[in-house]
């Protein structure tokens, strides 16, 4: 009843091959839009945008850019931190070294730099499949661990190893209170959400995910893989610098090479298998799961009123967070986005099945 | 047909009328639960909610998980248990009580900047103080600080130019910075030789923990090894260090005289098993004063004796020690172990915790006996004054020390002892090193002039 597309004919090629072919989904895009740029920063407390909405939605964006790679071209891949970490440290030396570069243009440079270095680590993929490649994308964690503790160029010689930037400033606006940052970060986010399931619709992304269902016949159909391989790099590894670039300069503000460790590799790749494999909107859902649901979970019990340690809060904090991922994992293997899916499809005829 | 249609409606709206009626009961079992924890939290041994809103309020962030968990919890109960004696005891600072509330971190910095922000604007005037607990969390958090105008106390950690006033208003390293103590641990070294310049030709190792907090003494390292003409071999290992084998591998191959071990947390226990391992004596081994505690030296058992560090405070009781166990042990109020009182990290964090105190009564004498906001215990922290009479009238005497504080010196005091393991305790293993202003002072300058002019500050002359 609610979801029912029955009765929406598609009379041009235009209406056909439109993003949201379906009359509700238009609508329910129009109302997070709204949410997002007029309710959010109506009602939203500083807490909740510098803990809250700018991690999640920079994260989202990373997860995007990884899902792409993962979900669509189905290279698995254990270097997200190691672009991220890339795209931030690129951006930090373009800012420094050419003062009057505009900060948004160092953000793309620093997705390019990401890149660049993307392409070159991609290479192995054109030989090497599934875990062996997880590996070799590895190494470029390790690699970019230790290029940016130890060769100080790249930290511009500060003896702690640690960065301190100063607030994005564009045209005489600063992007200095948490609104603003907000507002910054949502509209990176929505604008390259744009470009990626735009991306996955045409034949670039229909090229990498026949590269995913079968390389062999996607070859023989007339896909070179070298091109989809390295384009699925390349595209990720850049969504994923600008998110670096955003995360540094924006959410952290300073940072050392530690912020960037494997840890958050894993994390950005656990965002895109919750969140679903193959999904833009999985990316979205993934990322806000993991990174909220700690933050939920340490915060609940002194909302509840619960006297505990917090030490008894954290150990809770890990266990809870474990099972609720196996929980989500066993309930549903392909993912929140698949749960989301799901739901569409039951609106179809709820509450008045047949 | 239409009489089926309704039925199925009915026995839809049912369920979900009985979830929504569920929901709101436990919304309302949850509130009044809540308010009747509160109650008991605010009767009971030294704490007060923070929703008072008379009460002073001071963030703690802590972490009682994880690899450092060792040597968080000791710190965090010190301090925490010094702010409840001051409420159980004094009823308060000049009779304005303190709320606390602890926010784990992790010791990771993105954790560690939530709590910040979580914190923050908490209690009726917000957050009096921020100790970071973590040099990584105070490099972020300084450039948070100076927007939300809430000071930091990172007494013997953070960064080392941030004891210029003049560049950095909010940042407080009292009682030492990573720069004072590699300077005393060489001054030690010089001292032992006879001279600094018997250094020269020597080999000295830095095994540091590979983050800000361990690179941090190395600058200043670099420095002396240039003036004295020793040799300095800087090793990282890798958070959290309990993987070290080719740090102490390349010990053994490059034999250095002596090795200054910049850890923490179980990083420290490690790197003494691993010169057991290599064979390199121990009392060859100087620790920064985090890497002095008990948690380092224990698991190692009999193999740490000889173990040296540099101290800001060593172990033991003060008078205000055994207040604390009457008021809060002998209730079966105590965070840790009634034994664990008066450990070298417990005093750590007491010390900590007195320092905030004594800032806040000081910036009560100019503002008023009232919760304060962060800009004004700000001037009370850089206004601090501790002398001997002060120190004894809190009970800790030999505990604390004399300290000025002013615009021009966040730092105050940059001398400190050496403690050596006997195996049972820590204790007093020298006289008192002054580093040496005159090799410090240029390079905070340096330092904090390049701060200023990468963040365009316009950096205050300093009149006081």
């Amino acid at each position: 009843m609610f979801y029912r597309e029955a009765g929406q004919f598609k009379t041009s090629y235009k209406a056909d091959q439109a993003v949201f072919p379906i009359f509700q989904d238009r609508i329910f895009v129009a109302i997070w839009l709204l949410i997002g740029f007029v309710a959010v920063p109506m009602l939203a407390n500083e807490y909740m945008f510098k803990a809250i909405f700018i991690p999640v939605i920079i994260m989202a964006l990373a997860a995007i850019g990884l899902n792409l790679l993962v979900g669509y071209c189905g290279q698995v891949s254990l270097g997200s931190g190691a672009f991220m970490a890339v795209g931030a440290y690129a951006a930090y030396n373009f800012m420094i070294r050419v003062p009057e570069l505009n900060p948004l243009i160092c953000f793309l440079l620093g997705g390019l730099s990401a890149t660049a270095v993307g392409v070159i680590f991609g290479i192995p993929s054109l030989r090497i499949k599934g875990f062996y490649l997880a590996v070799a994308t590895l190494a470029l964690q390790f690699f970019t661990d230790w290029t940016f503790s130890r060769i100080d160029w790249f930290t511009n010689y500060t003896p702690s190893g640690s960065i301190a930037v100063q607030p994005v400033e564009v045209w005489g606006f600063t992007f200095d209170s948490p609104l603003r940052k907000y507002m910054l970060c949502l509209s990176a986010l929505v604008l390259f959400t744009i470009i990626a399931k735009n991306l996955v619709r045409g034949r670039i992304g229909r090229a990498w995910m026949a590269t995913r269902d079968m390389d062999v016949a996607a070859e023989i159909i007339g896909i070179r893989p070298v091109y989809a391989k390295l384009s699925a790099f390349a595209v990720s590894s850049f969504f994923i610098g600008v998110a670096g670039a955003l995360w540094a300069y924006v959410h952290l503000g300073s940072w050392e090479p530690l912020a960037f460790d494997i840890n958050l590799s894993f994390s950005i790749l656990f965002m895109v298998i919750i969140g679903g494999l193959g999904s833009i909107v999985g990316g979205m859902l993934g990322a806000a799961f993991i990174t909220l649901l700690p933050l939920f979970l340490n915060q609940l019990p002194v909302w509840l009123g619960i006297n505990m340690s917090t030490a008894m809060v954290s150990h809770l904090e890990f266990m809870i967070f474990g099972a609720l991922i196996i929980f989500f994992l066993a309930v549903e293997p392909l993912g929140l986005a698949r749960i989301w899916q799901i739901i569409k499809e039951k609106l179809r005829l709820w509450p008045f099945p047949h | 047909m239409n009489y089926g249609l309704v039925f199925r409606a009915l026995l839809i709206c049912l369920p979900l009328t009985i979830i929504g009626c569920g929901q709101e009961s436990s919304d309302n079992a949850g509130t009044s639960s809540g308010e009747a924890t509160d109650n008991t939290t605010t009767v009971k041994g030294g704490s007060v909610d923070v929703s008072d809103p008379n009460a002073q309020f001071i963030p703690v962030l802590s972490y009682r998980t994880g690899p450092y968990a060792p040597n968080g919890m000791p710190v965090a109960n010190g301090f925490t248990e010094y702010l409840k004696v001051i409420n159980a005891r004094d009823g308060g600072i000049n009779g304005v009580k303190i709320s606390f509330e602890e926010c784990e971190t992790g010791y990771a910095t993105a954790r560690s900047i939530e709590c910040y922000e979580r914190l923050k604007g908490k209690g009726p005037t917000g957050a009096a103080v921020f100790n970071p607990m973590s040099t990584g969390a105070t490099f972020a958090i300084t450039e948070k600080a100076p927007v939300d105008k809430i000071p930091l106390i990172t007494m013997g950690y953070g960064r080392s130019e941030s004891r210029n006033g003049g560049v950095f208003p909010w940042n407080f390293p009292i009682y030492g910075t990573y720069w004072t103590a590699a300077d005393v641990l060489v001054t030690h070294l010089g001292n032992i030789n006879g001279s600094l310049d018997n250094l020269k030709g020597k080999k000295i190792a830095l095994v540091y923990h590979d983050s800000p907090f361990g690179k941090e003494p190395i600058p200043l390292l670099k420095k002396r090894a240039s003036m004295h003409n020793f040799e300095l071999l800087t090793i990282p290992v890798t958070h959290p260090g309990v993987e070290q084998k080719s740090a102490w591998i390349q010990i053994r191959k490059e034999k250095p005289d002596y090795v200054l071990l910049w850890g923490w947390g179980v990083m420290n226990s490690t790197a003494i098993k691993e010169a057991t391992g290599v064979r390199y004596p121990r009392d060859q081994i100087y620790g920064i004063w985090w890497a002095g505690a008990e948690p380092d030296v224990r698991p190692a058992a009999a193999d740490a004796v000889g173990y040296q560090a540099v101290s800001m405070i060593s172990s033991g009781q003060a008078q205000v020690h055994k207040d604390i166990l009457s008021y809060i042990y002998d209730n079966d109020l105590g965070t840790g172990e009634r034994e664990a009182v008066g450990e070298v990290l417990y005093n750590v964090g007491l010390l900590n915790a007195a320092l905030v105190v004594e800032a806040i009564r000081t910036a009560q004498s100019k503002y008023g006996e009232k919760p304060l906001t962060g800009e004004q215990v700000r001037w009370g922290i850089e206004n601090l004054s501790i002398t001997n009479e002060t120190i004894d009238a809190l009970g800790l005497t030999g505990y604390m020390y004399p300290v000025n504080l002013s615009c021009s010196d966040h730092e105050g005091k940059r001398a400190a002892r050496l403690h050596r393991w006997n195996g049972e305790s820590w204790e007093y293993s020298s006289d008192w090193i002054s580093a040496d202003d005159a090799v410090l002072q240029p390079m905070v300058k340096d330092a904090s002039d390049t701060y200023a002019k990468d963040h365009n500050l316009s950096t205050t002359a300093c009149n006081s």
